[in-house]
């Protein structure tokens, strides 16, 4: 990839990448550790005449904001924290139902409540799930460096673009905060993503294409939208008929779900004597010392993959399926008390294989020793 | 060639503004006074050019007044979460600065649990209009005290008489810096159709309180209970002149700056220094 080497702060590479795939309407509510992110787009949208930025006064007028400008055809994003996101909620399920393109940044730290507000956590990925209220698919994504915040974010966008539907980037604090070396592309090598547009005039705001995705019309350009979180037919005209209701879930679930392989990136290193016995799994910032822990266990002798998820949600159990196969255990390291592992062990049940969570609290990320240690406890009880 | 007039009865704003009726609003209430009013000023407005409703979009909360504008005025609508109208609204105008934006909001919606976007859009003059009818109660959900319930009125939570006051919303969004504030009643639909007109042509953040008639929650349990009498005693309570009665008209009109312009111009000096 060409293009210029930069020493950056996770924050400010995430909204460099918000900015570099298009966003022009960014809200949001001062939170640790996210408002760098806020402060850096509304520092460089000063440079863009047609770029907004407004602090709103709350979590919930920052996503509701967003909704309403997305109508309008805005490419927009907020970033909070888990406190922040959770008043987003209730929104956020209005934005799934109305199929809503918006990109919700969350920087996690370390809860419950305030907790410890400065210290990183991973302790959302279920409320970045199924936080909201109803019955919906969410897309997550999950980056470990501050150069995946740059991509992940155009990704997000990208995404959230393509399906008329918002997308959640699940960062944390130890990434956003974190300092490192990254590349920022060439513009034109940036790979932008815009909604697809209805041809004619008016067009209904819910009427799909064969391949399930609405085009967007917009406000403003003559198709008299009747916009809804309500139950609606394709025009928006508000209808609770069961059968109604019934279709449009499930299409907005195949919408996501037919889509699955194009939407889930896993990175994967496999031992390179093949065989595995053993496979650490992980995501965000504790797939780093993870990474380093399978170097380490791998020098001594003991065969391991690893898996780092840089797509959460969806969850692709065929993929995630076939990396389990054929271990006897599948160790998760995630900063909570258990989350990942449900679902490693919800479809590692079907293989045999033995999950075994390796979680940390206390805002403080693993180190590859207590890793290692768990590894080597767990393999001494089943010997 | 002679442009003949057309005539305007009803059956020329049901067609030209209307996606259909009848509305499913009560008997008596004053909701469908306010949407002809509405539709009568927008009427106004486009025909002296000063509106195009290509570009109008409505906004709503949750809540009987969210239903004035969605599903019936055939413009763009977006219908909201509750309370969260004008947050919506805010996105939509500084997305897109051509369009008019127009919010329907209850006192439950834009008093109660959206009271905090009301100020703050207020406060930053945001250029929209938001019309807040004012029925005194929560009436999609039969008949709860609302912070605009009058002191000892009997709702189905307050069942001994509401222990509160009511807020003056008007004085609240005067306070908050709106720079169009006025307020009307029912009982004086031309009064409202004039309003509006007013409101959508300032720039900057209108408020109009408009005070109607809940004859279904409100009226059921508080005199006097019929509908007809309830829209002449708002006429009886109102006055634009007399300081014993509940004032009504344009409390403030003030030409200042929005915050889109201020947006613009503090890029503008950005760009020049640099
Ligand atoms: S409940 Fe009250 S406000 Fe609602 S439609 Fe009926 S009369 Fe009107």
């Amino acid at each position: 990839m060409s293009g210029k080497k930069v020493f950056l702060l996770g924050n400010h590479a995430l909204a460099k990448g918000a900015i570099a795939a298009g966003c022009n309407f960014v809200t949001g509510y001062p939170i640790t550790p996210a408002s760098e992110v806020l402060e850096q787009i509304s520092l460089e949208f000063l440079n863009y005449p047609d770029r907004v930025y407004i602090q709103m006064e709350d979590e919930i007028a920052s996503i509701a904001a967003l909704i309403g400008a997305s109508w309008a055809g805005a490419k927009t994003m907020t970033a909070t924290s888990g406190p922040g996101f959770s008043l987003m909620q209730e929104n956020l399920s209005y934005a799934y139902m109305t199929e809503t393109p918006l990109v919700i940044a969350v920087l996690q730290r370390s809860g419950p409540s305030t907790g410890q507000a400065t210290l990183p956590g991973q302790q959302e990925f279920y409320q970045a799930r199924f936080g909201a209220h109803g019955d919906y698919e969410a897309i997550v994504f999950s980056p470990w460096s501050v150069q995946e915040m740059f991509d992940l974010a155009i990704k997000s966008f990208n995404t959230s673009e393509e399906l008329r539907h918002p997308v959640i980037l699940l960062a944390d604090g130890e990434i956003g905060h974190m300092r490192e070396n990254m590349v920022l592309p060439d513009p034109e090598e940036i790979k932008i993503v815009n909604r697809r547009r209805p041809k004619t005039v008016p067009y209904p705001p819910f009427q799909p294409d064969e391949d399930y995705i609405p085009p967007m019309p917009l406000f403003g350009e003559g198709h008299n939208l009747l916009i809804t979180g309500s139950s609606h037919d394709s025009n928006g005209f508000r209808n609770a008929d069961p059968e109604l209701h019934r279709k449009n879930l499930e299409r907005m679930k195949k919408k996501v779900q037919t889509r699955i392989d194009q939407l889930t990136d896993y990175h994967s290193e496999l031992d390179p004597r093949g065989d595995a016995e053993i496979i650490l799994i992980s995501f965000g910032a504790a797939a780093r010392p993870t990474y380093h822990a399978v170097r380490k266990l791998r020098e001594e002798g003991i065969k391991t993959d690893f898996l780092r998820l840089r797509t959460l949600w969806p969850f692709n159990d065929k993929v995630i399926g076939s990396f389990l196969e054929g271990k006897t255990h599948a160790f998760v390291v995630e900063m909570n008390q258990g989350k990942l592992v449900r679902e490693i062990e919800r479809v590692g049940n079907k293989y045999g294989v033995k999950s075994v969570l390796v979680g940390k609290i206390g805002g403080v990320v693993h180190t590859s020793k207590e890793i290692i240690q768990k590894v080597h406890s767990e393999l001494k009880k089943a010997d | 060639m002679v442009k003949k007039k057309i005539e305007k009865n009803n059956e020329y704003y049901r067609e030209k503004y209307l996606r259909y009726i009848p509305t499913a609003f009560c008997p008596g209430c004053g909701n469908g006074i306010i949407l002809n009013a509405l539709v009568r000023a927008l009427d106004r407005l486009v025909e002296n050019g000063q509106l195009n409703m290509k570009n109008l979009v409505a906004v709503s909360g949750i809540g009987c007044s969210g239903w004035i504008t969605s599903p019936y005025l055939k413009a763009d609508t977006l219908h909201t979460t509750h309370g969260r109208a004008i947050a919506f609204a805010t996105g939509v105008k500084l997305a897109n600065p051509k369009l008019n934006v127009l919010v329907l909001t209850g006192d439950g919606d834009g008093a109660a649990i959206g009271g905090n976007h009301l100020i703050h859009a207020a406060r930053r003059n945001i250029d929209m209009t938001v019309i807040l009818v004012n029925n005194q109660v929560y009436g999609m959900t039969s008949g709860q005290t609302a912070p605009t319930t009058p002191y000892k009125a009997i709702t189905t939570t307050t069942p001994g008489g509401n222990p509160e006051h009511p807020f003056d919303l008007a004085k609240l969004v005067e306070g908050a810096n709106g720079s169009f504030v006025a307020r009307t009643t029912v009982a004086h639909p031309r009064h409202i159709q004039k309003l509006i007109e007013q409101a959508i042509t300032h720039k900057g953040f209108s408020f109009i309180e408009v005070k109607t008639t809940c004859p279904t929650y409100y009226g059921r349990r508080n005199p006097p209970k019929d509908p007809p009498s309830m829209v002449k005693q708002l006429k009886e309570i109102t006055s634009r002149t007399d300081p014993n009665k509940i004032p009504i008209g344009v409390f403030k009109e003030e030409q200042r700056p929005t915050f889109y312009e201020q947006l613009m111009s503090i890029k503008k000096v950005k760009t020049e220094e640099e």
